[in-house]
């Protein structure tokens, strides 16, 4: 069901005096669990958002299987927030079901919306994966447990999930109706976006159009951020822990450190770089970007300081890993989908 | 740039072809300088290869990377920037601003996989038609013998279908 026909089906349950409690799942595919502590961390917030909700599947915090997911109906679950990127076949099939149970699906959290750090492995072929993380003679893998094997477990036989070539956003794999951006959403954010999706099911107001990121602003952390910005002269880039001291008021790019403010979007509060640290990125590309990377290169390349290809070159050599530095969260959803 | 894009369909057929690889190549002028070069070369007679498809700017500063990575994303086998000699540049020194990006483009796409070869620029003055033909001449001749993007990334890109592995087979729900 499409998220126009949950407004339509709700609004007429909403004229009903005894408010109706929405069903809500959140589900972990490759992620951390981050996402889902910071849900949690709304505390006695959570507590009070069950009363219009019911958490009907929810691994990270209640005990739940599949097969219960299975036997539901179609668009049974009114909102799924769905974290963690598409890793192996069990998320793609996690992903699918989920789509069809669910009203509105969003992708949460950095890893749906684009596929975060575990996206940064599609710079690497599976076999250089396989090696690295599951080569029983480099990691404390006696028994060899790999994804894709069989493996005799004490509970019993276990066949487990195969990786799939590359991570995939959840978008890649099935329609998603809204994302929230961040590793993690900020949980005041989270707040907001759950009263507004209850007011528009509600039929109070109306459900925000689809495609749209919730829990974030439209602009950049550079505009949330409180530091003094002037005409940046930059003649190298230096790492945090080569100065001797951070000015506490001036903008982090102009003190050389890598910023991903210019390009982030805003809506965490800029709470790194109030704190001396610069911004990772990890609300992803803001309103009207294809490609995160390319436009944090471009503004990093138009505030260097160098005019001659050597000089330029001696400033770029301070960036030693460019993918990191510039696809940290967005390499999966980037233009060139992490190119190997 | 629809028709650098390979319709879905044709994009999982395997490429194999008994004729020599022809690149396909974007590239990106500026207005006052490279373009006019182009306009020179056209209008003298000058002979260039075909395989460049060439887009006009205002600028060389108006060059988005982005530009450049949705061009190698939609199938071109490199890209091509030029635009005025720095001392020329009619927007002061957005000319440097181009190449800074350029600099820093052809060193995160070289660690994407994509070989520096494929990111070329030049500059190109309007008087220059000879040496516009020229320089696209030696590029194409360059991407040529260095072939086709690699293999992994146009499977990643959806160009190529994926060799078959086990891990790669789709997994459809049961509903």
């Amino acid at each position: 069901m499409t998220a126009e026909a949950a407004t339509a089906t709700t609004a007429a349950t909403a004229a009903t005096m005894t408010p109706t409690r929405y069903k809500l799942a959140m589900y972990w595919a490759s992620a951390c669990g981050g996402c889902d502590v910071a849900v949690l961390n709304l505390g006695m917030k959570l507590i009070e958002f069950t009363e219009r909700w019911e958490p009907v599947f929810w691994p990270a915090a209640m005990d739940g299987k599949r097969s219960q997911v299975r036997a539901m109906e179609d668009g049974e679950i009114d909102v799924c927030l769905f974290d963690g990127g598409i890793r192996t076949d069990e998320d793609a099939e996690m992903a699918h079901l989920l789509r069809a149970k669910s009203k509105v699906l969003v992708a949460f959290g950095s890893c749906a919306s684009e596929g975060c750090i575990p996206g940064l492995a599609n710079q690497r072929s599976i076999e250089a994966i396989y090696a690295a993380a599951y080569d029983p003679e480099l990691n404390d893998n006696p028994e060899g447990i790999h994804p894709g094997g069989h493996w005799t477990s004490p509970w019993g036989e276990l066949e487990l999930p195969r990786l799939e070539t590359r991570l995939r956003t959840l978008g890649q794999v099935v329609k998603v109706d809204y994302s929230v951006p961040g590793c993690p959403p900020e949980t005041e954010r989270i707040a907001e976006v759950l009263t507004t999706v209850t007011a528009a099911l509600d039929g109070l107001v109306p459900l925000p159009p689809p495609g749209s990121v919730l829990g974030a602003g439209t602009s950049t952390v550079c505009d949330e951020c409180k530091r003094e910005r002037g005409i940046k002269h930059i003649t190298e880039f230096r790492r945090i822990q080569t100065l001797a001291e951070v000015d506490p008021t001036l903008c982090l790019l102009e003190q050389g450190l890598l910023c991903c403010g210019p390009a982030a979007r805003d809506g965490c509060g800029a709470k790194c770089p109030a704190a001396g640290a610069p911004c990772i990125g990890c609300y992803g590309a803001t309103d009207g970007v294809r490609d995160f990377g390319a436009r944090l290169l471009s503004a990093y390349a138009s505030v260097v300081e160098a005019s001659e290809p050597e000089d330029i070159e001696r400033v770029l050599a301070g960036l030693p890993d460019t993918v990191g530095q510039f696809y940290r969260f967005s390499l999966a959803a980037s233009l060139l989908h992490g190119g190997r | 740039m629809t028709a650098l894009m390979t319709p879905p369909d044709q994009a999982a057929a395997p490429a194999v072809s008994s004729e020599p690889f022809e690149p396909l190549i974007l590239g990106f002028t500026c207005n006052w300088c490279s373009y006019r070069a182009a306009d020179l070369a056209g209008t003298a007679r000058t002979k260039y290869p075909y395989n460049v498809r060439l887009i006009r700017l205002m600028c060389s500063g108006r060059m988005e990377p982005e530009f450049i990575l949705e061009g190698f994303a939609k199938g071109a086998d490199a890209v091509i920037m030029t635009g005025c000699w720095p001392e020329d540049c009619h927007y002061r020194i957005q000319s440097v601003k181009a190449l800074r990006r350029f600099l820093f483009l052809r060193r995160t796409l070289a660690d994407l996989g994509i070989e520096p070869t494929r990111l070329q620029r030049f500059y190109a003055s309007a008087a220059e038609g000879q040496r516009f033909a020229d320089e696209i001449a030696r590029i194409v001749d360059e991407v040529r013998e260095l072939g086709p993007i690699p293999s992994e990334i146009r499977v990643a890109l959806g160009h190529e279908a994926a060799a078959s592995t086990p891990a790669a087979e789709a997994v459809e729900v049961e509903a």
